[in-house]
């Protein structure tokens, strides 16, 4: 089991290496391809040659791209400092570079967004697992009747409908007409109850997308394991039936539900792109689509890089809690 | 397509009078409506078991013998979610109760406490995410008001009597972390920790290796005699059933077409599906015969059952009875006098003589 | 939709059912082993091996059944797949009409398909469910580039008939039709190029009892009509003492006893034969009596990653002695045409007598109380 962890760990740091070079050669080769140079963009279009020149000396733009890369990595670990002469600035661990757009360290920029990215997925994923896995199992012990069926004809709707579709929808009818529900607009440390009343519709809108999928997987999982013959079993020893669904049937047909969970939750960690656009919430996803539309290469690569440690991890992490929920998978 | 005048009173059992017998099933029929039509896996199927005696149900795949067990636990009323439901008639008396008519909470009272049973495969009939010892607690504690610890050691103790070594250890182990023939006990053990009276075992030895066969059968035949319980064995091996039954019931197309004792069944059959059965097995205790007598043909769809009687697409001796009949009209289950059921349109002598004179010697 | 009976009648009955006329042998295998590795560890390192096949000879006659008994993992099933050569063995050699086919490759190996064929278990899982049974049948024709005389369709007709399927029902899909008619699909392909060897896994252990006659009976019917030569691999011992001319019984990965079929069940030697022999339920309830005279095996199989030193019987052996524990008896014929690998075998006299019994070596088994 400890070899396989470590086996493991040294796996995941090698990924995320990978993909570290992979986005930092996009980004930094992409420009000079097009035939535009990265200084520019921090000096502005109309600067004198000698600035550009400066700026380009201080982050070592001139330098192979596997030097920049592997300045970039030592400074991810142990920050950096930026030099031209003595035009000298430091950035602290981890340092992934200055927005190009507003020259302030990427990080703490980083930091700002994620706690919302965070308080959106942690919302949206408590109501779309307790509504989700509800609804798919009564749907499972309901086959064929009405109730099943316009559960799943809803779920079906709530999988193909985009969420700028039902969040517009949402935003127009429960706030603008009802007044029901404001806009996510204070933050959590300025008025605890203003925002969770704003953050109500951005959950509940996430979460109706999910909830869908969610309750068309746990109905197929489990109508799957009512099949089983461990079932059949459980009800030859005369268990009670909530027993056999609830405890037997259950068991079984969580694991699938918490496999996708963990990476569904690791690639909401990267931002709700649409969601946190529609509900105008600055998080990374918000933040990525703005960075994107003004070229700010060092924030999209933060914010890519971020993403990526989160699905990587909640990969890890799933590959683990598999081991904890299946005994038969603890001896490999 | 369905025969309505027949199925029409599915669902609506007719109780009749209690029988003293400790069980006795009388016309179970189990239906299931698929998209494909009605599939009759039982069609009217009687016999009585007593205490301590073994009733060996044998039949190929398809002719309803295991559909007979579930019926009889009671399963098909559970589990069977949605609309598609299985039509059930008949009557099961256990003990002097009538199982179809009883509320599901009587019935599920009974099941694991009074009936229990032995499944096939016991790698897929134990849920892979629990101990041994929690499932055959489980099966304890749903039956009897004892706390956990006490459940465990009852689990420990059955383990040990089903021959588990180091049961308090092993106790703690997960399905599979046992080989086959031990998963098999601990299978028993979950199956007798409330002393049933009635134990069916379905097909308990087929997924196991020869050697393990002969202890599980050995074990099975020890417990019987320790607990006095009357078993159903459910197989398609003869020589399993005839080694374990007291009493056999050949079935075919979701019908008896043979009952008796083994002694009977064996040596003076009177069926021709079941000289079938005997001519198709190769013995181990013979020396090697010239050709094996099989069969021929398939069994028969459980939808579209061969009207008359169901064997008679297969059967060498369908034109032995004048006018048709076999295929017309469906043979009744007669006794011969000697408490020795068969359901076949020819005579009592002309089976006689084809069973001495054509099947016998050539066996 | 009924099955012929296959009582076809044998006009060419020239090949003599048994093979002891004609000694001549077809497939030698020598020393042949399977080891699967293991690997564990940071490094993946190889660990061990499970030991399918640990050294196995036997010859297989031309026009002989050989038949190949043993209980789930003593490694027959990779036997038959080694000489088959769809596995690579790890040592020993396999020899077809003298040919060294060891370490074929698959290009190597092409011609020789056409002589070995295998016929599978599952009749379900072994026919491709998208192809019509002309497809399936024809398949070795197109694989091998050959073109029978008259034309394909005809050939596979006739191999469809031969097999007593109907050839009408040349573009019917496998499900189709019932388990006993796919096995008889299975094995007209692999009848269709016309092979020397057939070597069956467990051809009737998926199939109900009524059916597994008539594909053993077919199966005989062919091997006089054809003169085929078989090896058949099965658990069933009434099964393998139908159709075999010689046997060889197998335990963890070797060959434990191989002898004349009535040989071996007339006087078993290797106590391992005699107690699955008896362990087998007698279809006759006057003998159940007999039953009381069991031989029961304790405990399981032990695993083919550590198998027992010396002998791997001993651990359950009730006539284990030291010398069983240190040295792995040699496979001996001990009389003509039977040959067994022990040191104290049953019916023969003792290889090593004398020696000290093994301590606990008489509670190996117990014996069936009635």
């Amino acid at each position: 089991m400890l070899a396989y962890l470590i086996r493991r760990f040294f796996a995941v740091i090698v990924m995320l290496l990978v993909i570290t070079l992979v986005t930092f050669g996009i980004f930094f080769l992409f420009p000079k391809m097009i035939g535009t140079d990265p200084a520019l963009y921090f000096v502005g279009k109309q600067s004198d040659p000698a600035a550009i020149e400066g700026i380009r000396q201080k982050m070592g733009l001139d330098d192979p791209i596997l030097v920049q890369f592997g300045k970039f990595v030592v400074g991810l670990v142990a920050g950096r400092t930026y030099a031209n002469g003595s035009d000298v600035t430091h950035c602290a661990a981890p340092c992934f570079g200055y927005s190009f757009k507003t020259e302030q360290e990427v990080w703490p920029l980083l930091t700002d967004w994620l706690p919302v990215t965070l308080s959106l997925a942690a919302g949206a994923v408590v109501l779309w697992v307790i509504g989700g896995v509800a609804t798919g199992v009564i749907s499972a012990l309901k086959r064929g009747t009405v109730l099943d069926r316009s559960a799943m004809g809803i779920a079906l709707a709530g999988v193909s409908l985009p969420i700028y579709f039902t969040g517009m929808l949402a935003i127009a009818l429960f706030s603008d007409q009802l007044g029901w529900f404001g806009r996510p607009e204070a933050t959590f440390a300025d008025d605890p109850a203003k925002w969770f009343n704003g953050m109500i519709l951005p959950w509940v809108s996430l979460a109706f997308l999910y909830a869908a999928m969610y309750a068309r997987l746990t109905r197929a999982t489990m109508l799957e394991v009512l099949n089983e013959d461990y079932i059949r079993t459980a009800r030859a020893k005369g268990l009670t039936e909530p027993v056999v669904i609830g405890k037997h049937a259950m068991r079984s047909t969580m694991t699938p539900i918490l496999t996708v969970l963990g990476l569904d939750l690791g690639a909401l960690m990267g931002g709700a792109v649409l969601t946190e656009y529609t509900f105008s919430l600055h998080g990374l996803g918000y933040s990525a689509v703005r960075a994107i539309s003004e070229h700010d290469l060092p924030v999209i690569l933060g914010i890519t890089l971020i993403s990526a440690f989160f699905v990587v991890a909640a990969n890890l992490i799933v590959d683990l809690m598999y081991a904890v929920i299946d005994p038969r998978v603890r001896l490999s | 397509m369905t025969d309505l005048t027949k199925t029409g009173v599915l669902g609506q059992p007719v109780v009749g009078t209690a029988p003293t017998a400790f069980l006795e099933v009388r016309d179970l029929k189990v239906h299931f409506p698929t998209e494909d039509g009605l599939v009759k896996s039982v069609d009217g199927l009687s016999f009585t078991l007593e205490k301590g005696k073994t009733l060996g149900i044998v039949g190929e795949s398809g002719s309803g013998k295991s559909v007979t067990s579930l019926g009889i636990m009671g399963l098909h009323r559970v589990g069977q979610y949605g609309r598609q439901r299985a039509r059930i008639s008949g009557e099961i008396w256990l003990n002097g109760k009538e199982l179809l008519t009883a509320e599901e909470d009587e019935v599920r009272k009974l099941r694991g406490r009074e009936i229990a049973m032995i499944f096939q495969d016991p790698l897929s009939a134990m849920h892979p995410y629990f101990t041994i010892g929690k499932q055959i607690a489980e099966a304890y504690r749903v039956h009897n008001k004892v706390d956990k610890k006490a459940a465990r050691k009852r689990a420990v103790d059955l383990l040990d009597r089903v021959g588990i070594p180091e049961p308090h250890k092993r106790v703690d182990s997960y399905p599979h972390e046992f080989s086959g023939g031990m998963r098999q006990r601990a299978m028993i053990a979950m199956a007798l920790v409330n002393n049933p009276e009635l134990l069916i075992a379905d097909e308990p030895t087929t997924a196991l290796d020869v050697t393990v066969q002969a202890q599980i059968l050995d074990l099975i035949r020890d417990l019987q005699k320790e607990f006095g319980s009357a078993v159903i064995m459910i197989t398609h091996d003869l020589g399993v059933v005839a080694e374990m039954a007291d009493e056999l019931l050949v079935m075919y197309g979701g019908r008896c077409v043979e009952r008796g004792t083994a002694e009977k069944v064996f040596y003076e059959p009177r069926h021709p599906y079941t000289w079938g059965l005997l001519g198709s097995m190769p013995r181990i205790d013979r020396e090697q015969t010239e050709r094996l007598i099989p069969v021929k043909g398939s069994p028969p769809s459980l939808i579209n059952i061969p009207s008359g009687c169901a064997f008679n697409p297969r059967c060498p001796y369908a034109d032995v009875p004048k006018d048709n009949v076999t295929r017309t009209v469906r043979p009744e289950l007669t006794e011969d006098g000697t408490r020795h059921w068969s359901a076949c349109h020819m005579t009592h002598e002309q089976r006689t003589r084809i069973w001495t004179e054509e099947i016998a010697p050539k066996l | 939709m009924t099955e012929t009976p296959d009582m076809k009648k044998t006009d060419t009955a020239v090949i003599p059912r048994q093979a002891t006329d004609s000694p001549e042998v077809l497939l030698k295998v020598s020393g042949l082993t399977k080891h699967f590795p293991i690997t564990k560890g940071l490094l993946r390192r190889q660990a061990g091996a499970v030991k399918a096949v640990d050294g196995i000879d036997f010859d297989v006659r031309r026009g002989e059944t050989l038949g190949i008994v043993g209980e789930s993992g003593c490694g027959k099933s990779t036997m038959g797949r080694l000489i088959t050569r769809l596995l690579e063995p790890t040592g020993g050699t396999v020899e077809f009409e003298g040919k060294d086919i060891t370490h074929l490759g698959v290009a190597g190996m092409r011609p020789l398909r056409r002589d070995i064929q295998m016929i599978f278990q599952d009749p379900y899982g072994s026919l491709n469910p998208r192809h019509t049974v002309g497809t399936i049948v024809s398949a070795p024709f197109k694989l091998q580039n050959v073109m029978p005389e008259g034309g394909i369709k005809p050939e596979v007709q006739r191999l469809l008939s031969l097999v007593g399927l109907n050839p009408e029902h040349y573009n019917r899909y496998p499900h189709e039709f019932s388990g006993g008619q796919r096995q008889r699909i299975g094995i007209a392909r692999a009848l269709a190029l016309n092979p020397k060897l057939v070597v069956a896994d467990e051809p009737v252990s998926a199939l109900d009892v009524s059916i597994q006659a008539q594909v053993v009976n077919l199966l005989d019917d062919l091997q006089q009509e054809l003169g085929l030569t078989y090896v058949i691999i099965a658990h069933d011992l009434s099964v393998i003492r139908h159709v075999s001319d010689r046997i060889a019984v197998m335990y963890l990965g070797k060959i434990v006893e191989l002898a004349d079929n009535k040989a071996l069940y007339g006087a078993p030697m290797h106590p391992y034969t005699t107690a699955l022999m008896s362990a087998v339920p007698v279809p006759d309830p006057r003998r159940r009596g007999a039953a009381s005279g069991r031989i029961l095996l304790k405990g399981d199989v032990p695993s083919p990653i550590s198998p027992p030193s010396g002998c791997r019987f001993h651990t359950r052996c009730w006539k284990a002695t030291q010398v069983c524990t240190t040295q792995e008896p040699p496979l001996l014929a001990l009389k003509t045409g039977h040959q067994v690998a022990c040191h104290h075998p049953e019916n023969a006299p003792d290889q090593v007598p004398g020696d000290q019994p093994l301590p606990g070596a008489a509670d190996a088994v117990s014996t069936v109380s009635e």
